[in-house]
């Protein structure tokens, strides 16, 4: 080893936001002024998936995992481990509060039962150095594409592996290449769909951030495949620290002869450009995707002819998702084989889950298929925040439904997820617990997908709003129980009948709601009770008389202010004047407000 | 009536020159101009439509449909409150009704010294932060409602 030590810091967008820079430059600045610039190097990685504890920072070859780091913390990094050789124990992650064992990084719960295949670079390499990917086996995979493998080859190793796509419905990835390879025209393309506009989703962000080249190297692939000589990626523009690392790694394949003309002598041309997204989500739609890039309004158009045949510009296009590109480029290095002995028959390699919500350990987890989501969430996840309840996952965003305890031993397939009335989709996984509100939930996607239908369809543009209103309507306590069967026909309805998916799916949150918590749903039409208390216009507060021992602060609180008593003597809120705002509850230390 | 031409960059002048000829480039200029003025401004969108010969109604049409371009001009400070579903769960619309009550503004109005407007955005992509608030380049995970007033404070201008 060149160096003494090597500190890797997060460079992720969780990270760096809890000003994981400031630790880097801090690092270096403290190695520089006392004096061991030249025993230490410093860099900067991508997202090491544990964002809970963020910002990290891991020191080799020690192995030390530091957690919650902050810049004045770099000044005894170096002075003790890099001078004296010495972990900084109190930085140390630790199973619980009391234990003062260092824990390897392969026995931290979170790790365990882990399989890093698409996230395999992030958080080991500097995302801006072309030449830690080279050193980790990156571009051998494009080596062979070019001169070991003829373009036949390469669909024969994908459809061996098994790879499908990882963005929605899981079409078999080889197929598609064959497809457009197989389709006629001079000109085609290659586009990566990096427009993740899910929200709690941010898989594809982290590995753009945390290893570029992969999907670099993959479009190349994919390009030299079906006979592409252009590509784009299409990137949300609230993603700029991903773009910027797309484009340092655009850069340095030019200027290594990776991309441009006659890649490494092949004689084979291929360039990439970076086109960045607005802000639609209805642009994850591939049809949709092409229109914006095209520079038009985002809107999908009916299928067939799929992009095979005529897509952007009219010319045969392969468009597959961040996470099957990351894919392409370690199956081309390592072999179909090795792909193909991971997850399980149908469903083969890993996915990637952005794992969020009312859970212990949120962060960036990678799996192989067939892992069970109790797996997921209980061993990885690390369990319900402060002890409460389970109540359900939602997977797949706006477009996926809500899978509850018992479902929870289903090893995750393609195939299974679509039996739940979900989706493997994005990988945005959402935690809730028994303070959430399944109505409250089901109203809140719904409103984002009124908000993003693009309007093109009937189905879509109409049916969101009348579901949505609908459901404001039972979360205001006015609901009738016919109400619920509305809700269902028009939800199927529009499953049946809209053009893209988005329409297409718009209805799964309300609909999985309504068929795993149907007495939730009765209770806020029957008894007018919303039970987590999350739709504001049924919450009653009260005050506990036997448990308020009068000190006042809740009255003080209170901005009407309705609350009144004595002093010393339990207090009371006039509901008639009560908004509801909750400030007395969580004012209150004796637990005396209660909700109902 | 003459009109005043609105005043471009020489910058911005270059960029749109590079990217008029790409074929799909106009989502890219858009971008470039709000980069600019922070949003963009109708004769902007005049001035763009001259130099790249299109219907100043087609290019409207792109602006209106995508969710990032906006017509009006935001406050000094944009507040931008994550409403991604994690932040949502863990009271990310009581941020926004507390910001706006804080501010006295509603939606997207803006305060009336100009200083502060509220934006209610989609997932920052911070999840294991929720709820997350977002301040110029400045980010605040983790925000509770007592934190606001003090956070908001910073940015009033003394």
């Amino acid at each position: 080893m060149a160096y003494k030590n090597y500190i890797l810091v997060c460079g992720g967008t969780g990270c760096e936001s809890s000003r994981g820079d400031e630790i880097f430059r801090t690092l270096i600045k403290e190695a520089e002024l006392q004096g061991v610039k030249n025993d230490v190097q410093v860099v900067k990685t991508g997202c090491f998936g544990f964002c809970e504890k963020g910002p990290i920072v891991k020191v080799l070859p020690q192995e030390s995992f530091y957690v919650e780091v902050k810049p004045e913390d770099a000044k005894e990094i170096i002075a003790e481990q890099v001078i004296k050789g010495r972990e900084v124990k109190r930085l140390l992650y630790k199973k619980d509060q009391a234990s003062s064992d260092k824990v390897k990084i392969e026995d931290i719960d979170f790790y365990q039962k882990q399989f890093r295949v698409v996230l395999r670079n992030c958080g080991v390499i500097n995302p801006e150095n072309i030449d830690e990917y080279i050193a980790r086996e990156g571009y051998t995979g494009l080596e062979r594409a070019l001169f070991k493998f003829s373009p036949d080859e390469v669909v024969e190793e994908l459809k061996k592996s098994g790879l499908r796509g990882r963005g929605g419905a899981g079409f078999p990835t080889w197929l598609k290449w064959d497809l457009t390879r197989k389709a006629p025209g001079d000109v085609k393309y290659v586009v990566c769909n990096a427009d993740e506009g899910d929200p709690g989703a941010y898989m594809n962000r982290s590995t753009i951030e945390g290893d570029p080249h992969s999907i670099v190297e993959s479009m190349i692939i994919c390009g030299r495949t079906i006979g592409a000589h252009e590509g784009y990626i299409y990137i949300r523009a609230e993603y700029p620290l991903a773009i910027e690392r797309l484009k340092i790694a655009i850069r340095q394949a030019r200027e290594y002869g990776l991309l441009g003309k006659d890649i490494l002598g092949s004689g084979y041309d291929f360039d990439l450009d970076i086109r960045l997204g607005a802000g639609a989500f209805v642009c994850g739609e591939e049809t949709a995707l092409l229109q914006s890039l095209e520079g038009k309004r985002g809107m999908p158009v009916p299928k067939p002819p799929f992009p095979a045949i005529k897509g952007l510009w009219q010319k045969p296009t392969v468009i597959n998702n961040v996470e099957t590109f990351a894919n392409i480029s370690v199956i081309m290095a390592k072999g179909a084989e090795w792909f193909a002995k991971i997850g399980t028959e149908k469903s083969k390699g890993t996915k990637t889950f952005a794992l969020t919500g009312k859970i212990n350990n949120s962060g960036l987890v990678e799996v192989p298929m067939g892992t069970t989501l109790r797996e997921i969430v209980f061993d990885i996840g690390g369990g319900i925040r402060n002890g409460k309840k389970f109540k359900g996952v939602q997977t797949g965003g706006p477009s996926g439904g809500i899978i509850t305890e018992e479902s929870l031993d289903q090893p995750i397939t393609y195939e299974s997820l679509t039996a739940l009335g979900s989706m493997m989709g994005s990988g945005g996984m959402i935690i809730m617990d028994e303070d959430d509100c399944v109505v409250d939930i089901a109203k809140f996607y719904m409103a984002f997908c009124v908000d993003e239908s693009c309007g093109k369809c009937a189905p879509c543009r109409i049916g969101t709003k009348q579901m949505h209103d609908i459901l404001e309507k039972i979360s205001n306590g006015n609901g009738v129980e016919e109400d619920l069967a509305k809700l269902e026909k028009i939800g199927k309805a529009m499953t049946k009948a809209s053009l893209c998916m988005l329409g297409g799916s718009a209805a799964n949150p309300t609909l999985s709601t309504i068929k795993h918590f149907r007495e939730d749903y009765m209770e806020h039409i029957r008894d007018h009770k919303c039970r987590a208390g999350k739709c504001k216009s049924l919450v009653v507060y009260e005050i506990d008389a036997a448990k308020c021992i009068g000190c006042g602060i809740c009255a003080r609180r209170c901005p009407v202010p309705c609350i009144t008593g004595e002093k010393k003597q339990p207090h009371v809120i006039d509901r008639a004047r009560c908004i509801k705002c909750g400030e007395c509850f969580t004012a209150c230390k004796f637990g005396a407000v209660v909700k109902k | 009536m003459p009109v005043q031409e609105i005043q471009f960059t020489k910058e911005l002048i270059a960029y749109i020159d590079e990217w008029k000829s790409k074929p799909g480039s106009l989502i890219m200029m858009l971008h470039r101009i709000q980069e600019e003025f922070s949003y963009i401004p109708r004769e902007a969108a005049e001035r763009l439509a001259r130099i790249v010969g299109m219907p100043l109604a087609k290019i409207y049409g792109v602006i209106t449909f995508y969710h990032y371009f906006k017509t009006t001009k935001p406050g000094k400070n944009r507040l931008a409150i994550c409403l991604g579903t994690a932040c949502y769960l863990r009271g990310g619309q009581d941020l926004i009704d507390e910001s706006e009550s804080i501010l006295n503004v509603k939606g997207e109005e803006v305060t009336d010294d100009g200083q502060f407007s509220i934006d209610a955005v989609r997932c920052l992509g911070c999840c294991g932060l929720a709820p997350v608030l977002m301040i110029g380049n400045d980010v605040y995970g983790k925000v509770t409602k007592d934190q606001l007033p003090e956070i908001i404070a910073k940015y009033r201008k003394a």
